[in-house]
């Protein structure tokens, strides 16, 4: 009898959980997803298209694709060093240096910003090796407020995300094949081509999507770095610009704009999805 | 890497480091790391060390940096407060239920991931103004979100929800049902077990969730801006937008200062979630 009465009322409240999960996701969530969309298209197709045809956004669309590519690339060469260092080995100030990898992750991105601002800038230290670089070799080479300050801010914001995913894969696959594979006279390279790389290919995988979906989409740190719309500016810089601009059509254009990014986010939420799904599955087996 | 060879070998032997690349791989990350990170961070120190303490007092305590701090941190918690109710609820629904459509609401938990921040600034922004389709729903009830304090509460929920939510679901999969069985057989109601059995267990994870959506919610800049106004006057204007508008005025003294309490307070929030997470492992390795 209590046994029933429990089960109903476990009934009931599974059904107000479902309830409130679907209403939160749906109206924090997918609503403002969809809303994107709508406003995008609220001036026809015609305007869609030709708010995405400007110069200005091709330019932008150049910047972002260079800065994702560079974060990607160099941040991927970083996991796949650093995961070994910190996995491989152990050593003193193991765990502070996998403390400090993780810095990006905690701060404002807008800090990102004015720490090369700091660097590089005009009260910044290294301004006058820069200059002297330049003045050496006749080049005119600026890293603040010039697309070098937008590819070093992406790659400082998304700096950890290949070796957070690395890291705990490699730790848990444990050192023994690749310790035999050397004994057995084995150089680093073929290790890693043989042994590691077919372990860790989809969290690499997985590391490079996080890595490009949060490059694609950085803000704060990249605005503290460019200033020159139709030169410097990314694509996220490119919607706040027209957004700000305050005419009901510059409003719609930065909509559209905004839609790209949003149909690659949900590409990319599909990929991660299916990514995540696998490898799950596999430790599972395992 | 300036030991001498007797050294190196007498520690490999030790360690019984037989797989390559110790040196080159740690040299290289260390460069990297400092490089890109950390040479530049400490940048903005040496310029603070630079500056009359007296100046960085004044700028700290001037009002409107201190109603900036005020808000960012009343509003990041607040945010971080429902982000981790609702999340121990989409954790809960999302490890213990099956339902249909529970691989989508799953997948799409990690939409604010995916979305660059300023489209997610914007989209809010225009959805809960006075026009817009939640704007104009809640403002019959005389309730006001764009442009007000509730409206940066908002963009923080929005960004933070992922993190509370994938920090709890691991440790609710793994967690044994026998404790909640026992409760119940000992007479308990689902409630008292809830919170006398269950919510102990996820502590650690929860504290963890709740700290990163604190962390991020503090920080946070392109989704907060355009839904906040950025007005002096109704102390709408977040830390990360303050330090922005001093750089754009090349007011570098000022914007170092800001930052500088900033990452005092990103670092301090790294250690209270590392030392969380040394305890829960710690505590999960106990029981294993």
């Amino acid at each position: 009898m209590e046994k029933k009465t429990r089960r109903e009322e476990s009934k009931a409240a599974k059904a107000i959980l479902i309830t409130i999960s679907f209403l939160f996701v749906g109206l924090m969530l997918v609503v403002p997803l969809i809303s994107i969309l709508v406003n995008s298209l609220s001036k026809g197709f015609g305007f869609y298209l030709s708010s995405l045809g400007t110069k200005f956004v091709s330019s932008a669309l150049k910047i972002t694709i260079l800065a994702t590519a560079a974060a990607v690339l160099v941040n991927t060469l970083f996991g796949l060093v650093a995961s070994w260092a910190l996995t491989r080995f152990s050593f003193k100030g193991k765990q502070v240096l996998s403390t400090l990898i993780d810095i990006p992750f905690s701060i404002s991105p807008v800090i990102a910003g004015l720490a090369y601002i700091m660097t590089f800038g005009r009260m910044g230290w290294a301004a006058p090796i820069v200059e002297g670089i330049n003045n050496a070799l006749g080049t005119d080479i600026q890293i603040v407020f010039a697309i070098p300050g937008v590819l070093l801010a992406t790659i400082f914001v998304t700096f950890p995300f290949v070796s957070r995913e690395l890291i705990p894969v490699l730790n848990a696959e444990g050192t023994d094949e690749e310790e035999a594979a050397a004994l057995m006279g084995a150089k680093g390279f073929s290790i890693f081509k043989s042994i590691t790389f077919p372990k860790i290919k989809w969290a690499l995988l997985y590391g490079m999507i996080l890595c490009f979906a949060r490059a694609l989409g950085e803000f704060g740190a990249v605005h503290a770095l460019s200033k020159t719309r139709g030169k410097t500016f990314t694509l996220p810089l490119e919607i706040d610009a027209l957004y700000l601009s305050g005419s009901a059509d510059s409003i719609v254009a930065s909509f559209a704009v905004s839609s790209i990014l949003v149909i690659m986010a949900v590409i990319i939420l599909i990929l991660r999805n299916l990514l995540e799904h696998r490898e799950k599955g596999k430790s599972g087996i395992v | 890497m300036s030991k001498s060879s007797a050294e190196q070998k007498k520690q490999t032997k030790k360690q019984g480091r037989v797989i390559p690349g110790f040196g080159l791989t740690l040299g290289i990350t260390i460069a990297m790391l400092s490089l890109l990170i950390l040479i530049p961070l400490a940048s903005i120190l040496v310029y603070a060390f630079k500056m009359s303490p007296s100046a960085f007092i004044e700028t700290i305590t001037s009002e409107n940096v201190r109603w900036a701090f005020l808000t960012s941190i009343s509003a990041s918690l607040i945010a971080a407060l429902i982000n981790s109710v609702f999340g121990v609820i989409l954790a809960w629904v999302l490890v213990r239920y099956d339902f249909f459509g529970k691989r989508i609401l799953d997948g799409l938990i990690e939409l604010p991931f995916c979305i660059p921040t300023a489209v997610a600034g914007i989209t809010l922004s225009k959805l809960y103004s006075d026009k817009g389709m939640f704007g104009k729903a809640l403002g019959v009830i005389g309730i006001k979100v764009s442009y007000t304090h509730l409206g940066i509460i908002v963009a923080m929920v929005f960004i933070g929800i992922p993190f509370v939510v994938r920090a709890i679901q691991p440790v609710l999969e793994k967690l044994d049902g026998q404790y909640e069985e026992a409760s119940y057989i000992l007479g308990a109601d689902r409630k008292t077990t809830f919170f006398r059995v269950v919510l102990p267990e996820l502590r650690p994870a929860l504290l963890t969730g709740f700290g990163l959506s604190f962390a991020r919610g503090i920080g946070e800049y392109g989704s907060v801006i355009y839904i906040s106004g950025n007005s002096a006057k109704e102390h709408t204007q977040v830390v990360s937008y303050v330090i922005m508008q001093k750089l754009n005025y090349m007011d570098y003294e000022s914007a170092t200062s800001i930052a500088l309490v900033m990452l005092v307070i990103s670092f301090l929030m790294l250690l209270f979630i590392n030392i969380v997470q040394v305890r829960q492992s710690r505590r999960t390795n106990d029981v294993a």
